[in-house]
């Protein structure tokens, strides 16, 4: 029983790391239309900000603020030197040209940074385990990234639902041309979501690099991930990233658990673990063809 | 990418008299330089270049090219450089899925293939080569040891775990191979992986005596840190890939006190030794990694080589590859009937020296092994 609850614990906070991910990608693509594929290179760079910061200065909360400057920061210059000249052309465009920002970035990183992962530890103030009621053991600082990531999510719902930049994200979401019209400066807006994009997925990276490794490609695999999460959610809805990222967390999470244990049930153990290791690997994305094929446009996706 | 840099060792001593190596030796090196893996290309070429510097012989050419990780990459430099550079001897790949993709097409053409990391099963049984020598290991050697040191550690409950491809289920089937107790747990899982709460959870579940795992780069530093935070305190057990002198500083303390298994250490006890890491350390300022100690040994095997034979008498010349007659900084060092080493695997100990974590030896898993397709091989 514990182990389940453990089980769940982890699923949830993968899915709120997962999150912050998709919610700039899905912010990125709703309010501008762009299929930012560079967006896993700003995770790595809040991850490689923030440990670099850490390092030299050894508090890990100046590395995290640093890893929210430099992400958005990066995310800025990206939209003001790149990302502006790609809003009218066709995605194709649009994946050709981030996908070039990632080998920029990656490379740029290793030259800054050299080859060797960097050195990330958890702040001192929550190493270590917490028993929880009912006795159950889990990692002090999972929790915390628990707390944070729902905290940014109710921050990000305030933030579009009740702030006069929210009323704008929404209103580009609508329709560009007509808040143009109406005398917004959309050109700004653009920049400031990109960044607030950037800075979310940066301060994912500095989150998730102290439990896991700090190296050049670390974003890649996460990005997937997030865009796996947008399609489920339905693009652009940030709401949709939301319930999309707990499914994805929780489907992920259990799956590598259980399906091994429900093949052992009626195979011998070595055969169990590669059957079910193979389809919990595979399991993320028969959830995401199952949503399709329910909810073509995703679960809070506007109907095509 | 396709930038090509041509090392030239540099002349210091002119052709002496008496030298029985004349003619020219070209080698072609493919190994990672760029992408998550470069850390392990980076310290096999710096060992590798170190040892053709120090020898001042320079009638070594090297053509050093990034294979990026990736199988097609390192098939089209192989052809290149065998085809237009006319290459003797290819090195250089770390990853046993490159090694299969060029090693066997390398051998067929007649050019010698001396491996510093990669030792996959399939070329030391049947697909074995009279041109292809494997410098480091065979690839379940190491897990092999840490079953033996299992054993010897009174382990009789190991829950063990390895990413979910060939080179992860060969390491499980190492262990168990040599390891004579029961199993707690066998997990795989995805290659690439960086979040092990699940995997951590089932442990702490499973009343395990002790965890086996090979998680090779950065899947290591990240089980690692999470298994720290986890509270959970069965001892752990590895080889050395995940306890390399690249990484461990990544990990820090976390990786205090692990054991795990490598041919090589830089506290071996040998003049050989004891030079290569003081000069690498003077060459590139960081220690020497396990890796490095690899290439360092395999560029001393070709020179050895080169000064017993002419690389145009390919038989004369693969005689003097078989003898083995150079300074390892592993000590004793022989070819098997295989072209697969034989030596002495030992069980490490991670220790922080002043503010750097390394390690130190504390026993011996396996004297003078071999590897268990030796038997396959008809040559």
């Amino acid at each position: 029983m514990t182990l389940i609850i453990e089980q769940l614990l982890n699923g949830l906070q993968l899915g709120v790391m997962l999150f912050l991910m998709a919610a700039g990608l899905t912010l990125v693509f709703g309010v501008m239309g762009l299929i930012n594929l560079a967006h896993g290179s700003l995770y790595m760079v809040g991850a490689f900000a923030c440990a670099a910061v850490a390092t030299a200065t050894g508090s890990f909360w100046l590395g995290v603020i640093a890893s929210l400057a430099a992400a958005a920061a990066a995310g800025a210059i990206v939209e003001l030197v790149v990302i502006r000249r790609l809003y009218s052309r066709d995605h194709l465009d649009q994946v050709l040209a981030t996908f070039a920002l990632i080998l920029v970035f990656s490379e740029g990183t290793r030259w800054l940074f050299g080859s060797f992962p960097l050195f990330l530890d958890v702040p001192a103030a929550f190493s270590g385990p917490v028993t929880l009621p009912g006795g159950i053991e889990y990692s002090r600082y999972r929790l915390a990234i628990i707390a944070a990531g729902l905290l940014i999510a109710v921050g990000l719902y305030a933030l579009i639902t009740k702030t006069r930049l929210g009323i704008r994200i929404r209103a580009g979401e609508s329709d560009r041309e007509m808040i143009a019209a109406l005398g917004v400066d959309i050109s700004k807006l653009y920049t400031i979501v990109f960044a607030l994009g950037a800075a979310l997925a940066g301060f994912a990276g500095a989150l998730v690099g102290a439990i896991q490794s700090v190296q050049v490609g670390m974003g890649e695999p996460v990005l997937i991930l997030a865009f796996v999460v947008v399609v489920i959610g339905g693009i652009g809805s940030v709401k949709g990233a939301f319930v999309g990222a707990l499914l994805v967390g929780m489907t992920d999470t259990l799956g590598r658990f259980l399906l091994p244990v429900f093949f052992g049930t009626f195979m011998d153990p070595s055969s169990a673990t590669s059957v079910g290791s193979a389809l919990a690997s595979m399991s993320i994305y028969i959830l995401m063809a199952l949503v399709l094929v329910a909810k073509p446009s995703g679960l809070y996706g506007d109907a095509i | 990418m396709g930038l090509l840099k041509t090392f030239t060792a540099a002349a210091t001593v002119l052709a002496i008299a008496g030298m029985a190596s004349a003619e020219p030796v070209k080698v072609g090196m493919i190994t990672t330089l760029s992408g998550g893996g470069a850390g392990l290309g980076i310290d096999v070429r710096d060992g590798f270049m170190l040892a053709v510097a120090q020898s001042g012989n320079s009638d070594i050419e090297v053509v050093i090219e990034d294979d990026q990780r990736k199988p097609e990459v390192a098939v089209q430099l192989a052809d290149e450089m065998i085809q237009s550079e006319k290459v003797d001897v290819l090195t250089g790949i770390i990853w046993s899925n490159l090694a299969m993709a060029v090693v066997p097409a390398a051998t067929a053409q007649n050019v010698f293939y001396l491996s510093p990391n990669a030792g996959p099963s399939a070329l030391a049984g049947q697909g074995c080569h009279k041109n292809y020598f494997n410098v480091a290991w065979q690839n379940d050697n190491l897990h092999e040891a840490a079953g033996a040191y299992a054993n010897s550690a009174n382990y009789a409950n190991s829950f063990i775990m390895a990413p979910n491809y060939p080179a992860g289920q060969d390491a499980l089937t190492g262990y168990k191979r040599f390891y004579e107790g029961g199993l707690a747990g066998e997990v795989y899982t995805q290659l690439g992986q960086k979040d092990y709460a699940s995997e951590i959870a089932q442990i702490r579940a499973s009343g395990a005596d002790s965890v086996y795992f090979f998680l090779p780069g950065g899947m290591g530093i990240a089980f690692m840190k999470q298994y720290a935070q986890s509270g959970v305190d069965i001892p752990l057990l590895g080889p050395a890939f995940s306890f390399d002198q690249g990484i461990l500083q990544a990990v820090g303390e976390a990786a205090l006190g692990v054991r795990n298994t490598s041919q090589w250490n830089k506290d071996l006890d040998n003049p050989a030794n004891a030079a290569f890491v003081e000069n690498f350390q003077a060459e590139y300022g960081r220690l020497p990694s396990l890796y490095a100690s690899q290439g360092f040994d395999t560029a001393n095997l070709l020179l050895s080589a080169m000064a017993a034979a002419d690389v145009s008498d390919a038989d004369a010349f693969r005689a003097a590859l078989e003898a083995a007659n150079f300074d390892s900084v592993r000590g004793d060092f022989a070819f098997g009937p295989n072209h697969h080493p034989i030596q002495n695997i030992y069980v490490r100990e991670v220790i922080k020296e002043g503010d750097v974590f390394t390690n130190q030896i504390i026993a011996t898993g396996l004297t003078n092994h071999s590897d268990a397709y030796a038997a396959d091989c008809k040559m």
